[in-house]
């Protein structure tokens, strides 16, 4: 009779035991966890790098048609290509080949969600971030009409981009069965004149 | 004179024992090297574990010379390299010894990890080194590949891009993720300074955690040998294999014929040919980074051309999921496949020498397709090589996938029942 009590208590006990030790460890891994957090947080963009975003502005008006120049934006290319009226033309002539011809998963203003990428009042003028969609390169230009050994026999001009094949027309519309699959972004832009402003908008639509 | 000597040993021998008392020297000795018995008949590929171990010690050594020119700022890093190789004495040599060094990490790695798979090291009961070592290889190519970034030439800037976009597919969290990992919305100043801590502390700490896991796990179950039996199913009656050799000082006496052969390449390498064409130190490296440039032809270091061009090689959406991702999943599985190599293997034997045909005709196609692939990612995309890349990804994840299969058919050869060796 005593020893079933004493072997009764013992079981209790180891079972008090396990719950405590369960207990006490699981609020040892919690702490730890929040004691880990602040070094997890220091990792994310600084203050500083969230105000370098600010616009920049460029006189288009020095570009000529078939010409395209970079600048800078949030330490990203962007692309700024006046194109002639042959570029334009040839941008209908490969639309069944594009994956996304009328930009419906890409991502651009509203005001830019046309053939031509471009503000209907400089529809010649293509703003776009320089970013291959795929893994971000910066794709090469193709501004010649004709043969090309990456861009095909019968191109159109475009963007190809070196790191992994994925190329796209002269308004940075992505091809089929290549690694990227949307468009190259647009980014928000207004005009003062001649001089164009990336990175804002005014929260225009048209 | 005499007397003298044995005073002499009989003071070292009380010496050790109080040593001995207090931190187990001589136990731990004996234990990994004067009586751990390895197989007498070890080949050429068993130089590849210690010299794994040399070049470890290399990069650490230089690495800690590197850092004190080195600076870790996107102002300065491209100048303080030049300065390295410029204005610091032996700097150049520092340098080269390490960026040599690095590549020739990743060809002892690949022949260690061949080493075992013709010799069937990674089955039982040897899987949790196979493993560990796996996880030792993951570890490596991330330190390489935070390494590379530092030179902050444009090669390193497009590269890092490249692979830190990667995590970009990962849904929802992908954007977040990326982010994170830069610690800007571009490659910046901050990712560098973050690389670089990875690069110099916490990833030289983990691999040689790694590295001593790795060992201990060896020598918890006994070195394979190139018969792939058990050494241990025949003892003397001390126990000791009938065999096996100490490994000391019979295999480090060995290994440092393995060291010699090394150093005679590798310091060649270093000093006639450090940049090795363009495959150690690319062209494109010598530019300073410029965020606004993709270089022309943007390759991976060679040791990561065949997952790169697992990676190109897929251009289809499937099951409404896109190219892009399927790339980054077949990329990563590349890699984690090898992790599964002990449980897809189900040969009665280890040793190629007693494998089945299908087998050894298998691992000649999975080495090829390797190669091929390694040298298509060195080279431009075009409509051929991407057919070759997507040829190769099959053949690579055949090897795997279809091993279950392959490994259980044939004829295997009967095993010896005492290890092979030719005497000299």
């Amino acid at each position: 009779m005593a020893d079933n009590i004493v072997s009764d208590t013992s079981v209790e006990d180891k079972k008090r035991r396990r719950f405590l030790t369960g207990i006490t460890a699981g609020f040892g891994a919690v702490g730890a966890g929040i004691a880990l957090t602040p070094f997890v947080l220091s990792m994310q963009p600084s203050e500083r790098a969230k105000n370098a975003g600010a616009p920049v502005s460029y006189d288009f008006s020095k570009i000529q048609p078939g010409q395209m120049v970079k600048v800078e934006w949030r330490g990203k290319p962007v692309v700024l290509l006046k194109r002639t009226e042959a570029m334009m033309l040839g941008l209908d002539k490969i639309e069944d080949r594009l994956a996304d011809p009328t930009s419906l998963v890409s991502i651009q203003p509203a005001y830019a969600q046309n053939d031509a990428r471009a503000d209907a009042n400089n529809a010649d003028l293509l703003v776009m971030l320089g970013v291959c969609t795929h893994l971000g390169c910066s794709p090469v230009e193709k501004l010649t009409v004709g043969p090309d050994p990456e861009m095909g026999d019968d191109s159109q001009g475009g963007f190809f981009c070196p790191c992994h094949g994925s190329k796209f027309d002269l308004s940075g519309r992505v091809y089929k069965n290549v690694p990227a699959t949307s468009n190259m972004e647009v980014p928000p832009y207004k005009y003062d004149g001649n001089v164009i402003t990336i990175g804002e908008d005014d929260g225009r639509t048209a | 004179m005499a007397i003298h000597r044995h005073d002499n040993h009989k003071s070292a021998n009380a010496f050790m024992e109080w040593v001995d008392r207090r931190i187990p020297l001589t136990k731990v000795w004996n234990e990994h090297l004067a009586e751990y018995y390895a197989a007498k008949n070890f080949n050429f590929w068993y130089y590849f574990g210690s010299l794994a171990i040399l070049v470890l010690v290399i990069q650490i050594f230089t690495g800690i010379f590197l850092t004190m020119h080195y600076k870790p700022d996107a102002a300065l890093a491209f100048a303080s390299v030049e300065y390295i190789m410029r204005d610091v004495p032996y700097g150049w040599l520092m340098r080269y010894l390490h960026s040599t060094g690095a590549s020739a990490f990743f060809v002892i790695i690949y022949l260690h990890m061949f080493r075992g798979l013709i010799y069937g090291s990674h089955r039982e009961p040897r899987e949790l080194v196979w493993l560990i070592g796996c996880v030792i290889f993951v570890a490596l190519m991330a330190e390489a590949f935070m390494g590379y970034l530092l030179p902050w030439g444009n090669m390193s800037y497009w590269g890092a891009q490249v692979i830190i976009s990667l995590f970009d597919v990962i849904p929802y969290f992908g954007p977040m993720l990326t982010e994170w990992i830069r610690g800007d919305f571009v490659i910046s100043d901050a990712t560098l300074n973050r690389f670089f801590a990875f690069h110099v502390i916490l990833l030289p700490l983990v691999l040689i955690v790694l590295v001593f896991l790795h060992l201990i796990a060896l020598h918890q179950v006994g070195s394979n040998n190139p018969d792939g039996i058990d050494i241990f199913e025949k003892v003397d009656e001390d126990g000791k294999p009938l065999d096996g050799i100490a490994f000391h000082p019979y295999y480090t006496v060995k290994d440092i014929v393995g060291v010699c052969g090394f150093l005679i390449i590798y310091l060649g390498i270093v000093f006639f040919a450090p940049e090795f064409g363009g495959i150690f130190l690319e062209k494109d490296n010598f530019a300073p980074a410029n965020s606004l440039q993709t270089p022309p032809d943007i390759v991976p270091l060679w040791y990561f051309t065949p997952y790169y061009s697992i990676l190109r090689a897929n251009t289809f959406n499937f099951f409404w999921i896109d190219a892009k991702i399927w790339g980054v999943v077949f990329m990563a599985l590349s890699i984690v496949v090898f992790f599964l190599l002990p449980w897809l293997d189900r040969s009665p034997v280890k040793s190629i020498r007693y494998r089945s045909m299908p087998f050894k005709i298998a691992l000649v196609i999975f080495v090829a397709a390797f190669i091929l692939l390694g040298w298509l990612g060195m080279n431009p995309v075009t409509e051929r090589n991407t057919l070759l890349a997507q040829i190769g990804s099959v053949a690579y994840f055949a090897f795997f996938f279809l091993m279950p299969w392959f490994t259980s058919i044939g004829k295997t050869k009967p095993l010896p029942d005492r290890v092979t060796q030719h005497e000299h």
